[in-house]
């Protein structure tokens, strides 16, 4: 018998404090894959956020730095320039990156940094009890929204891949989801690329991943999964966006 | 001929210093200016961040994956920086952070002053922590305080910070450049918990972040041991007269340069006059209170603010009776005659 | 023994040089010296200046509340410190752009640095004219000293900015 499916090498043996039906599990498996298939779990060092996935480095069995919230890309821009040798890559979500960490975000793009960045966007603050997000939908109701996201208080979903894209240092913006099979595959395929481009010095690589947060969005995990199809992938269309 | 900015810059580059991330602020300028030239030249790295706090962060990363990290600001930006320094301090990393204060509250002006420190030695950001702070009071001790900023901050895995003023920043003065003042042992440079990529080794983790009951206890209790070992080694001052003195000036940096000035004067008169100048602000040279004469001395606290340092001299001396003040801030810098009409009055 | 010199002027007078050469001639004589520039704000709006102090001993503040000697390069400048400074020993006034006029206390040089400096063919050494006519007078530190300094400073490569800047020098400290 041929064994088929396996912890990878890059993922330690523990279970995840994650709720069921949480995306965050699932991109992590997808990067320690394809870590183990890139062969450089020895090198590649990650910068986890604050937000749901803060203990990320719980999981993954490589080198990784915490950040203050928002922070992440200017810490990696620093390990990276101290270490070029290495592969370092940021893990964050829709508030660390496009709220409390924008101007570093927008920075280190703009400055071109050769690093790799995994955004995760659920439209929703997790951690801290399902709050609004700078990527919630118009009409959608979070903990602080509770009337649903109105555009004139509250503005709109902010675009962060699509901002991004227009700057010169930013080599590579995919957007994914894991609403599917096919999806997740696809984004495994996406954050692969983020990878190699680093490896080939090819500048500053962003993923953004729609994920599902059914806690917060007060939906079974299976509905989760068709509200990113139905409703959240309108508002963020997927696909290569540079 | 130098100025106390690029002074500072030359002595963080003597001491190893190979990665400096800063944002523009008067008047600490040409501190950064300074590092990016020479920088490139030595294989470092200069970085303008686009904020403060990146700045900061940036210099976390950077000593979390092993460098000789500093920034440089002045009081506006150092408040900004001090959820970094928390975190810097939460993480165990050693990083130097050099003030070189401004007059404040707020945008302030753009004078000296030295009210920032009870930010610097009370720990400014949040949780129970404490910088190392130096604080120079001449341009060639900028430079050997820089390099000893380094070796401390490497030995202890802890923030140091560098506290001067615009007056020390700007100004010029001669340097000797000392190749035998200390900077950081190569011992203490190892770093087996730096993030290099795990090759060989388990994992490593820099994090200041403990949700498990009694973890983060555990590591405030040792942070506690740690920091009165450093209390314990690292008190530094120097002392004038206080053998014979009847009355002590307390003052650092610039102040204590003014008041020694006033102490010469008033020995000239006859005036059994004094000086302790704290080196090291944290840890605060409690030593240096009992090397007095008697117990009748009395002590004048000079400081270009409002009564900051004069709490720890009060914690220090307990008697309030013997204790006396003069302060000026907001960019007014007490003169050597108002110290000398001071002393006067007081005996 | 202790002097304490404020030297104002415009940007582009070479007046933080100026002020760099003096204390870098006593730092060769020995001397204990400060220089404090002023910085920030304070230089936009047409005027620049700095301190420096030269000294037997220590020196406490680099800030010069009252000074002994002042080299004034243009009016804003004399205007500025007229009211500001009291028991002045020397004003040296670069009289080309400051007319020295309501002057209380003290002896008055006044040249016209900036008409000089163009008589010498470049009229940005007008400040080293006025650091001759100043050290004529005051016998801080030897010209020979503040020669070699000018050497020093000097970018390699230009003897012609040498030559001038001596010659500057030279017949600042001959002016009556």
């Amino acid at each position: 018998m041929n064994k088929v499916y396996s912890r990878p090498k890059a993922l330690k043996d523990v279970s995840t404090h994650y709720c069921p039906g949480c995306g965050h599990g699932i991109v992590h498996r997808l990067i320690a894959e394809v870590v183990d298939e890139l062969s450089i779990r020895e090198r590649v060092i990650a910068v986890a956020p604050v937000g749901c996935a803060v203990i990320a480095y719980d999981y993954w069995a490589f080198d990784c730095s915490e950040a203050a919230h928002g922070r992440a890309l200017a810490v990696a821009t620093a390990i990276k320039r101290v270490r070029p040798e290495t592969i370092v890559f940021t893990y964050q979500g829709d508030g660390d990156l496009a709220a409390i960490g924008t101007n570093e975000t927008i920075h280190a793009a703009n400055r071109g940094e050769n690093l790799t960045v995994i955004f995760i966007n659920n439209a929703v603050y997790g951690m801290t009890g399902g709050q609004m997000a700078p990527t919630t939908l118009i009409g959608q109701k979070t903990a602080t929204t509770p009337l649903g996201r109105d555009a004139q208080l509250q503005g709109y979903p902010l675009k962060v891949s699509e901002l991004l894209a227009q700057l010169p240092g930013v080599k590579y913006i995919q957007r994914t989801s894991l609403q599917s099979v096919q999806d997740i595959l696809k984004t495994k395929q996406a954050i692969k690329e983020a990878f190699q481009n680093q490896m080939n010095g090819l500048g500053f690589s962003l993923v953004e991943i729609l994920s599902p947060c059914p806690t917060y969005w007060g939906l079974s995990p299976l509905k989760a999964l068709e509200w990113i199809k139905d409703v959240l992938s309108k508002e963020f269309p997927l696909g290569r966006i540079k | 001929m130098i100025t106390g900015n690029e002074a500072i810059a030359e002595g963080a580059l003597d001491a190893g210093c190979r990665f400096y991330a800063g944002y523009p602020i008067t008047p600490q300028n040409e501190l950064p200016a300074y590092m990016s030239r020479r920088m490139p030249q030595l294989g470092g790295i200069f970085i303008q961040a686009e904020s403060e706090l990146a700045a900061i962060n940036m210099v976390f990363g950077a000593s979390a994956a092993g460098a000789l990290a500093m920034t440089s600001s002045s009081s506006p930006g150092i408040s900004l920086k001090q959820e970094g320094i928390s975190y810097i301090a939460g993480a165990r990393l050693p990083a130097v952070i050099v003030n070189i204060m401004r007059g404040g509250p707020g945008l302030g002006n753009i004078w000296p002053a030295q009210s920032d420190y009870f930010q610097a030695t009370k720990s400014g950001g949040h949780g129970d922590y404490h910088c190392l702070v130096l604080a120079p009071s001449t341009v060639q001790e900028a430079y050997e305080l820089v390099k000893l900023a380094f070796y401390l901050a490497e030995k202890y895995r802890n923030p140091a910070i560098l506290l001067a003023d615009g007056m020390l920043g700007q100004m010029m003065e001669p340097l000797v450049k000392n190749p035998k003042s200390k900077i950081p042992n190569p011992k203490d440079r190892r770093k087996e918990w730096a993030l290099t990529g795990c090759k060989g080794r388990a994992p490593n983790i820099v994090k200041s972040f403990y949700m498990r009951e009694g973890d983060l206890e555990k590591l405030n209790l040792a942070l506690q041991k740690h920091y009165q070992l450093i209390q314990a080694k690292e008190e530094r001052y120097e002392g004038l007269f206080l053998k014979d003195a009847q009355i002590i000036l307390v003052a650092y940096g610039t102040m204590a340069r003014i008041s020694k000035v006033a102490l010469h004067t008033l020995r000239q008169e006859g005036i059994k006059v004094g000086l302790i100048r704290p080196i090291a602000l944290w840890p605060f040279p409690k030593k240096a209170f009992a090397a007095k004469s008697s117990s009748k001395v009395r002590y004048l606290v000079v400081e270009m603010s409002y009564g900051q340092m004069l709490e720890d001299v009060l914690l220090t001396v307990r008697d309030k009776e013997q204790v006396e003040f003069l302060g000026r801030a907001g960019g007014g810098v007490p003169s050597a005659e108002e110290i000398i009409k001071k002393v006067k009055k007081i005996l | 023994m202790i002097e304490r010199i404020i030297i104002a002027g415009s940007g582009g007078q070479g007046i933080m040089l100026l002020g760099k050469v003096l204390a870098e001639a006593a730092m060769l004589e020995n001397r204990f010296v400060t220089w404090l520039p002023s910085y920030g704000a304070e230089v936009r709006g047409g005027t620049a200046h700095c301190m420096v102090a030269v000294s037997d001993k220590e020196i406490g503040s680099p800030y010069i509340a009252q000074a002994d000697s002042l080299i004034i390069m243009n009016a804003p400048s004399l205007e500025k410190f007229k009211s500001r400074v009291k028991k002045v020993s020397l004003w040296v006034i670069n009289s080309s752009l400051a007319k020295p006029d309501n002057i209380k206390g003290g002896s008055i040089l006044q040249h016209p640095f900036t008409d000089l400096a163009l008589g010498l063919g470049n009229i940005k050494v007008a400040n080293i004219l006025a650091l001759g006519c100043f050290l004529k007078y005051k016998q801080l530190v030897r010209l020979d000293t503040v020669s070699s300094v000018i050497k020093k400073f000097a970018p390699a490569g230009k003897e012609e900015l040498i030559r001038i800047n001596e010659q500057a020098l030279r017949k600042g400290a001959e002016l009556r």
